[in-house]
């Protein structure tokens, strides 16, 4: 009844069992925290204009973004994943959703930063629908959890007018 | 005493009713294990509920052997999410981000390119010979908590089959002799 090996598993059992409720503890506490995101993103310049030897056209963009993500962290956050997308509609597809540029931030100091980037992957188009086409950035955040539950927000920006012509 | 109740006794005593016991308890572990596994698969409407993380290619975010939890519904798949696939060629499933995705206005049909968050590149490389997108049948399930180390376990155990066989059987034999 008492033995070494019914003692080391009801340690075990207790441990385990201890762990798993303050691991969901420290993830229901996240609930608490609201971020407010404070993000600016403005576009500098089109870099590049042309229609690939596939048919798709494709865009390289310089923009500035500025954007204060503090409010993202707590103590259960292991990183923030921070992307800029596009998303325009055409005629073939309702919805277009294109990730141009993205950031990972590890610490709470470093999550408050004002930068001139360009695209990190070019915008490609399914067909050529791009020439004088109102293109939306959005912001996405994606908090990854040191333990639990992950959470994704996004913040809608500015829109942007490609050129009439291919550069 | 008579003659039936001493042949009840002798019945009683024989350990093949000490074995059965055992065997059927051993039977409720291994069946409810695979029905915590079973219900899980509906509750979250994938088909396979958990992912142990097996490559570096989401560090920092996912490291190799942590766990995911997946989660199917109908919500369409958005740029951002963390999905996990399987494509035609390959029995292992990917767990990589979304970061182009094309829903076609006529069928509702989506085209979705992923990459993982450490790669350089997106993840064309690793689909099927000329197969540009994943459509929605080739994922499983998009990633929606985390628990970190858990899957070490199981990445021990399938790398090293010498230590999986001695560990289940050292366990087969503690369930089956131990009497509690």
């Amino acid at each position: 009844m008492h033995s070494f090996g019914y003692r080391l598993n009801t340690i075990l059992t207790a441990a385990s069992f201890i762990l798993a409720i303050l691991c969901s503890l420290a993830s229901f506490s996240d609930y608490f925290n609201v971020p407010t995101i404070n993000a600016h993103i403005e576009v500098l310049k089109v870099n590049r204009f042309r229609k690939q030897l596939t048919g798709n056209d494709e865009v390289s963009l310089t923009f500035n973004i500025s954007m204060d993500l503090q409010s993202a962290f707590t103590w259960n956050t292991k990183q923030v994943f921070v992307f800029v997308a596009t998303e325009y509609d055409t005629d073939k597809n309702s919805l277009n959703q294109i990730s141009l540029w993205d950031h990972i931030i590890q610490e709470k100091k470093h999550s408050k930063l004002q930068t001139r980037v360009t695209t990190k992957y070019p915008l490609i188009d399914q067909g050529s629908n791009l020439r004088g086409k109102q293109i939306q950035l959005v912001l996405h955040w994606y908090i990854m959890p040191k333990v639990g539950r992950m959470i994704e927000d996004k913040k809608v920006m500015s829109k942007f007018s490609l050129p009439e012509s291919y550069t | 005493m008579g003659l039936f109740e001493e042949t009840m006794e002798s019945i009683k005593s024989l350990p093949i009713r000490d074995f059965l016991t055992q065997a059927i308890n051993f039977g409720m572990i291994v069946v409810s294990a695979l029905m915590i596994y079973r219900s899980l698969m509906i509750i979250t409407g994938s088909e396979s509920p958990v992912v142990v993380v097996l490559s570096g290619s989401m560090e920092p975010g996912f490291a190799r052997g942590d766990i995911l939890l997946l989660h199917m519904n109908k919500d369409r798949i958005r740029a951002g999410d963390i999905v996990v696939f399987k494509v035609n060629r390959r029995e292992i499933p990917i767990v990589h981000r979304v970061i182009q995705v094309h829903e076609r206005r006529d069928t509702g049909v989506v085209d979705v390119l992923t990459k993982g968050d450490n790669n350089p590149g997106d993840d064309r490389p690793f689909y099927a010979h000329r197969q540009l997108w994943l459509q929605q049948n080739h994922i499983v399930g998009r990633a929606v908590g985390f628990v970190p180390y858990l899957g070490w376990a199981t990445i021990l155990l399938n790398e090293n089959p010498v230590i999986k066989y001695i560990l289940i059987g050292t366990l087969g034999c503690v369930i089956i002799f131990t009497k509690d």
